[in-house]
């Protein structure tokens, strides 16, 4: 057991003992430490104001280097720092005071009007021009990377173009800098700091604990049937800095390093529990390039870099984004408790809104996602508001098995229709040995009217639901039919992946 | 003998700095450094609380009773204040109707309304305490839709007419009539920087407030009303906003004043900074109106008569909405001439936020109303909206009298239009759009070009004045301050910028200084684009005074005349010699001469009177025209602006960079406005996109891919500072030209023959409900409108 969070702030090794479980890297920065160029813009993970940049080692051991993520300090708790060097808007200057180039870019293309934001955007180029994939949380278009790393800030003032025309000079022409040339010594200093030691740090409001290995994960979870078990924390801080909860103890998997890991299986891929969605994403965008623009549009880099598959699964939300697209691919959900551990189809995990198949001293453990079989056909649609960094209003995915041009099987799964990420079940049967065309579409339509009530909310009316619900049938139609007329507008080019 | 001609300058014998060129933000290297301090980021003073408001939970009903001894028992918490607490009048509107208790009293108006502020030592306890009262509410009928608004028939201010010529019986003969109704949605400000205010306590009835506010004259007079005292004891000061947009130039005082009461009743320093949150229910936003037309035209697409009814949802209070809503009647022609127009204002009582300024304050709806108005003509004639545009534009020697009795002088958006409308091959691409779109079953792309042209100057006269403070000290460096304040317009730097050249120094040596009640008084809000038109009027004139007492202080010390001593780059020339800038002020200051001196403007030329509808609200006119190309996808409603032509009129520009900063995020802030920026509230009046996570401003990947800007090079014919153009609101009006371009796609559905009347803001559902009228008219009787 450690009783301290070690990490690198700035170049500086700090070592915290005590400290409340849900404290936030930001309220730390500003408060603590007073780091003031960390803004506070929504608390909630959306604006980005907050943004910092997390390294730390990745790759095989031996072969470690550093990669350097953005993430919103609002919705990370301190604890969630162990093992890493964070920089902050303040470490970026030179020794001798001058202006990083990044700064330095901003400065002369106009990027800042009040200067709110900016701090964040400063952090998001900086982790661009350092490590592109890492810091468009690992899925890109390949037409304009820069959308994908500005993502997730916003800006109020100057409509964007200066701040692109900066990153595009930045891009072009890299420079050294002195994280560059402090990189060994910072790897190695990093790379020493970890252990395989359970941490458990406590403050006036409760504990963290952050164990190393699943076996203590299990464990501790099963000592502890009130913890709140934290992976990326970009939900669950909202409870906190929104919701005010009291949450104690808080049992983090970010340390577990065997939970982060991809493995290909004859099962299919296995994608570890606290495998980041950055991550996730690129392994899955390999399956199909539907899947790499699903996870492009997760989020924004900041929460693809802290959230992890397992907890966007394991958290339930009726929308979830990636779980629809898993229920159509077929995906198998692991769970694992101190008596054993369990399969189940992940569309049986999702029981009711806010309520899943998952004892309290289970954990997931990872999912796993089989091949796509011969004759198969994906595609996946996000329907938002607004194309990036926004909450789906309608999410489907549709796996088609063709027999002779007619399907023979379908598995068709949408997100925002229920309460829970959800088969359509009277859909699929409509399509069955129907041919791909525009005349299945009325009876696929009306069967979706029995599968789903949706709700009207602040995203969409229920009317709109129902409605693109069909029409994305009528999108796959088009796709799959001869002629290839134009039917997407959400990515300028290609997406790409780490 | 004396040569008295002075040489010309040569290209590198320039300041640095001076007007039109295009100095960086003054606070530019801050900013990406993180040192920029706003307020929230300031040394904490010692004893400091933490202040939370505790909000209604329904949009209007009685307080029964509000039981605060959970909120006092909770720990960390110091006092608890209600409206019974104010030691002065419980009352902050800004227009001083006498409508807006900063508490509420006995009953509460919206779901949002603070009833009171509860102060602990750290701001968690603050949140957590306020999250305790045990409020007992008896319902009263909300007023929340417009329906219930028309039926309730409750207004916040009087309504305004405008009538010129006798638009019934134009109508009544008209050859085409078309009548609508379009909905215009409103929109949250969602300023980065959220509301905050830190109040500290002076000796007896002083108190020294920091307020992230756009009019710090305002706040003290509110903090004084609520505290009892007088303006003199209060003090407001504000260096720099996280941006405003108007959402801090009424809605700040709130917490300025709750901070002040706070501060002064225990003693101690208190802060509030609401929760992102917290700020968007409580505060204000941009007026969503309701528009009804009528418009009557000839058949070559000629508006003979228009006549609109302009309602808007102002909220529980009157705030700024009399001005806000007569704005909109102020830009219901936006560029257009209408031989016979009455436009009258509904500005109806909502129990919703109390809606506000923002950029374009009112101007923004009216001009959306009269875009749909050439639309629907456009349609009615089977024409191109950009030909109705131009046939219908206000001419330059006639045909160019407002709806409100101002001869337009400045016209020049006929000019202005057609470079834009050559320039980015409008026409060309046109055809080669609705070409594509036949051959297209799902993407459809649509183009158009729409213009704006936006009054300047206050329409209530008074706010039309400045006051600078200018010091010279003894060393030549220089300290400017002025009534108007920074929400990263580059209002500091601008004016820095006009010191700079009349002194003719470096801008590097002109310090720029907080806005602060304390240094220049009874200042007007830094709104209605009007900062660098009026703080740079009243800066010059106090550097202008500087430079007499120096010019005369030189001519005497050297023995010249006066007309001989003249300013160049960092240095006078006094007779035949050249003395270095520093060091004439300091033999002026050994000699005496005082160096400090104010200045002071006021607007020329303009009048309104509002109950006859006439007069010359504007001293001038700022220009525009956007083109824009939107893509959309008739199956989901969902769009991508690809492309953006702007050309815009900023006079004689200051700052070109910090110019074209204000039309691109101008252009944006509209854009978002008309599409994805929508404002939700529930049935009981809970508004539900109250953060980002469900209100959606642009995001970087939503700006067009190819944007180009230009500034039209356009002198203004009035003696504005150095003959420039305010530029702070007009833009925003360029993105209405997103929503048309989106219109034109639609109606490619349909084969442009049918009007899409496409409300706004245009989200994916409205846009898809557009397009599923467009089929279902085109599937059926071809030329009828629904």
């Amino acid at each position: 057991m450690r009783h301290a969070i070690r990490f690198l702030l700035g170049h500086e090794a700090r070592t915290i003992e005590a400290c409340d479980p849900t404290l936030t890297v930001l309220d730390w920065l500003r408060g603590s430490e007073r780091l003031i160029g960390t803004k506070e813009g929504c608390n909630e993970g959306d604006c980005g104001a907050c943004t910092v940049v997390v390294v730390r080692p990745e790759g095989a051991p031996g072969a470690e280097r550093l990669r350097y993520r953005t993430v919103d300090a609002c919705i990370t708790f301190l604890g969630q720092l162990d093992g890493c060097q964070i920089l902050t808007v303040e470490h970026l200057r030179g020794a001798d005071g001058s202006l990083h180039p990044v700064q330095r870019l901003m400065v002369e293309e106009h990027g800042s009007q009040c200067g709110f934001c900016t701090p964040g955007f400063v952090m998001s180029l900086f982790a661009m021009t350092k490590d592109l994939p890492a810091a468009t949380g690992d899925v890109w278009t390949s037409a304009n990377p820069i959308d994908d790393a500005l993502a997730g800030n916003l800006c109020r003032c100057t409509g964007y173009a200066p701040i692109v025309r900066a990153a595009e000079r930045a891009l072009a022409t890299p420079e050294a800098d002195a994280f560059d040339a402090a990189h060994d010594d910072t790897l190695a200093r990093l790379l020493a700091l970890r252990d395989d030691e359970t941490v458990a740090v406590s403050g006036p409001k409760g504990r963290f604990l952050a164990p190393a290995t699943t076996g203590a994960l299990i464990e501790l979870v099963a000592e502890h049937p009130g913890a709140t078990i934290v992976a990326g924390a970009t939900d669950v801080a909202l409870w906190v800095t929104k919701g005010l909860r009291a949450l104690d103890p808080v049992i983090w998997l970010g340390r577990v390093r065997d939970l982060a890991a991809i493995a290909e299986t004859p099962q299919g891929l296995h994608i570890g529990a606290g495998v980041t969605l950055a991550a996730a994403g690129a392994a899955l965008a390999k399956l199909h390039p539907d899947l790499g623009e699903l996870f492009r549009r997760h989020g924004a880099a900041q929460t693809r870099n802290a959230g992890t598959l397992g907890g966007n699964i394991a958290n339930g939300s009726p929308i979830g984004d990636a779980a629809p697209a898993l229920i159509a691919l077929g995906a198998t959900l692991h769970l694992a408790s101190r008596t054993g551990t369990r399969d189940l189809p992940l569309e049986d995990f999702f029981v009711a809104y806010g309520r899943q198949d998952r004892a309290a001293d289970e954990i997931v453990t990872g999912v796993t996602v089989p091949p796509l079989p011969a004759g198969a056909l994906l595609a996946v649609y996000k329907v938002s508001k607004r194309f990036d960094e926004d909450i789906s209003a309608v999410l489907g995915a549709f796996r088609l098995t063709l027999d002779a041009g007619r399907i023979r099987e379908a598995r068709i799964a949408y997100g925002g229709m229920a309460g829970t990420p959800k088969r359509a079940a009277q859909g699929e049967a409509a399509l069955m040995g129907q041919p791909l065309d525009a005349a299945s579409v009325p009876a696929f339509k009306a069967a979706l009217a029995q599968d789903f009530s949706p709700l009207s909310d602040m995203r969409a009316s229920a009317a709109y639901r129902l409605k693109v619900a069909g029409n994305l049938l009528e999108r796959l139609i088009h796709e799959a039919g001869p002629g290839a007329p134009e039917t997407r507008l959400a990515a300028i080019g290609a997406p790409a992946h780490a | 003998m004396l040569d008295h001609t002075p040489p010309a300058p040569k290209p590198e014998d320039r300041i640095a700095g001076g007007a039109h060129t295009s100095r960086i933000h003054d606070s530019a290297a801050r900013h990406v450094g993180g040192s920029a301090v706003y307020i929230d980021d300031a040394a904490e003073p010692a004893g400091l609380l933490h202040v939370c408001l505790g909000l209604s939970e329904r949009a209007h009903a009685r307080l029964v009773s509000v039981d605060l001894g959970p909120v006092r028992s909770t720990e960390g918490v110091v006092a608890v204040f209600t409206a019974a607490d104010v030691p002065g009048v419980n009352e902050i509107s800004s227009s001083h109707r006498g409508d807006e208790p900063m508490l509420a009293e006995d009953t509460v108006s919206y779901l949002g309304q603070p009833i009171f502020a509860v102060a602990a030592l750290t701001r968690d306890a603050a949140r957590r305490a306020a999250r305790l009262a045990v409020v007992v509410y008896e319902d009263l009928a909300p007023v929340l839709t417009y329906g219930q608004a028309r039926a309730d028939g409750t207004l916040v201010w009087p309504p305004m007419t405008l009538k010129r010529g006798d638009s019934d019986a134009v109508l009544a003969e008209a050859p085409g009539i078309v009548r609508g109704r379009m909905a215009i949605g409103g929109q949250e400000h969602f300023y980065l920087e959220g509301q905050i205010a830190l109040a500290i306590p002076g000796e007896d009835d002083e108190v020294t407030v920091h307020t992230s506010t756009q009019h710090p004259s305002e706040a003290q007079a509110l903090v004084a009303k609520v505290l009892g005292t007088v303006n003199s004891a209060v003090t407001a000061e504000v260096r720099r906003m996280g941006g405003g947009f108007g959402g801090k130039e009424s809605q700040s005082n709130l917490f300025a004043c709750v901070a002040a009461l706070v501060a002064k009743k225990t003693g101690r320093a208190a802060k509030i900074r609401p929760d992102r949150d917290d700020d968007m229910v409580i505060t204000g936003k941009r007026h969503d109106f309701e528009v009804d037309y009528l418009v009557g035209h000839d058949a070559d697409g000629k508006i003979l008569a228009v006549d609109m009814q302009l309602a808007a949802r102002c909220g529980w209070a009157a705030d700024l909405s009399g001005p806000v809503t007569d704005r909109a009647l102020f830009h219901a022609d936006n560029c257009y001439h209408y031989p016979a127009v009455h436009l009258t204002s509904r500005p109806y009582r909502t129990n919703t936020q109390s809606n506000t300024a923002f950029r374009g304050f009112g101007g923004p709806q009216g001009m959306v109303a009269a875009e749909r108005v050439i639309e629907e003509v456009a349609y009615a004639c089977g024409l191109d909206p950009l030909e109705v545009r131009k046939r219908n534009f206000y001419g330059t020697v006639s045909d160019n009298v407002t709806p409100y009795h101002q001869t337009i002088s400045d016209n020049c958006i006929r000019n202005l239009v057609a470079k834009l409308e050559v320039d980015c091959d409008y026409a060309g691409r046109r055809a080669a759009l609705h070409a594509a779109n036949d051959a297209s079953p799902v993407i459809k792309r649509g183009i158009a070009l729409t213009p704006v042209k936006f009054g300047i100057s206050f329409t209530s006269t008074a706010y039309n004045q400045a006051g600078a403070l200018v010091h010279i000290y003894n060393d030549g460096s220089v300290g400017l301050n002025h009534g108007g304040t920074e929400m990263g317009q580059g209002l500091y730097v601008k004016v820095a910028q006009v010191v700079a050249e009349e002194f003719q120094i470096d801008a590097d040596r002109v310090r720029i200084t907080a806005t602060t009640t304390g240094k220049v008084p009874n200042t007007s809000a830094t709104a209605a684009s009007s900062g660098a038109d009026l703080n740079g009027m009243a800066a010059r004139a106090a550097a202008q005074t500087l430079k007499g007492r120096l010019v005369a202080f030189a001519a005497e010390a050297w023995s010249v005349a006066p007309e001989t001593v003249l300013f160049l780059p960092n240095r006078a020339r006094v007779g035949n010699q050249e003395i270095a800038w520093g060091e004439l002020i300091h033999k002026a200051y050994l000699a005496r001469i005082q160096l400090s001196a104010t200045g002071f403007y006021k607007t020329p030329t303009i009048h309104w009177d509002r109950d006859a509808g006439r007069g010359h609200p504007f001293y001038y006119f700022a220009y525009g025209a956007a083109c824009v190309q939107a893509a959309l996808d008739t199956l989901t409603g969902e769009y991508r602006i690809e492309r953006a032509d702007i050309l815009h009129d900023c006079g004689r520009s200051l700052n070109p960079a910090v110019d074209r900063g204000q039309i691109e995020g101008g252009f944006i802030q509209g854009l978002g406005w008309l599409t994805t920026e929508e404002l939700w509230w529930d049935g009981a009046g809970r508004l539900r996109t109250h953060a980002p996570s469900t209100y959606k401003i642009p995001a970087c990947g939503d700006r067009p891919r190819i944007f180009n800007v230009a500034l039209y090079e356009n002198e203004n014919r009035e003696e504005t500072i150095y003959r420039s153009k305010a530029v702070g609101e007009p833009p925003l009006m360029l993105g209405i030209a997103g929503l048309h371009a989106l219109s034109d796609a639609v109606a490619s559905v349909a084969g442009h023959r049918h009007c899409p009347r496409l409300d706004a803001p245009a989200t994916p559902e409205r846009v898809l409900d557009a397009v599923d009228r467009m089929r279902a008219l085109a599937d059926h009787a071809p030329s009828a409108q629904p």
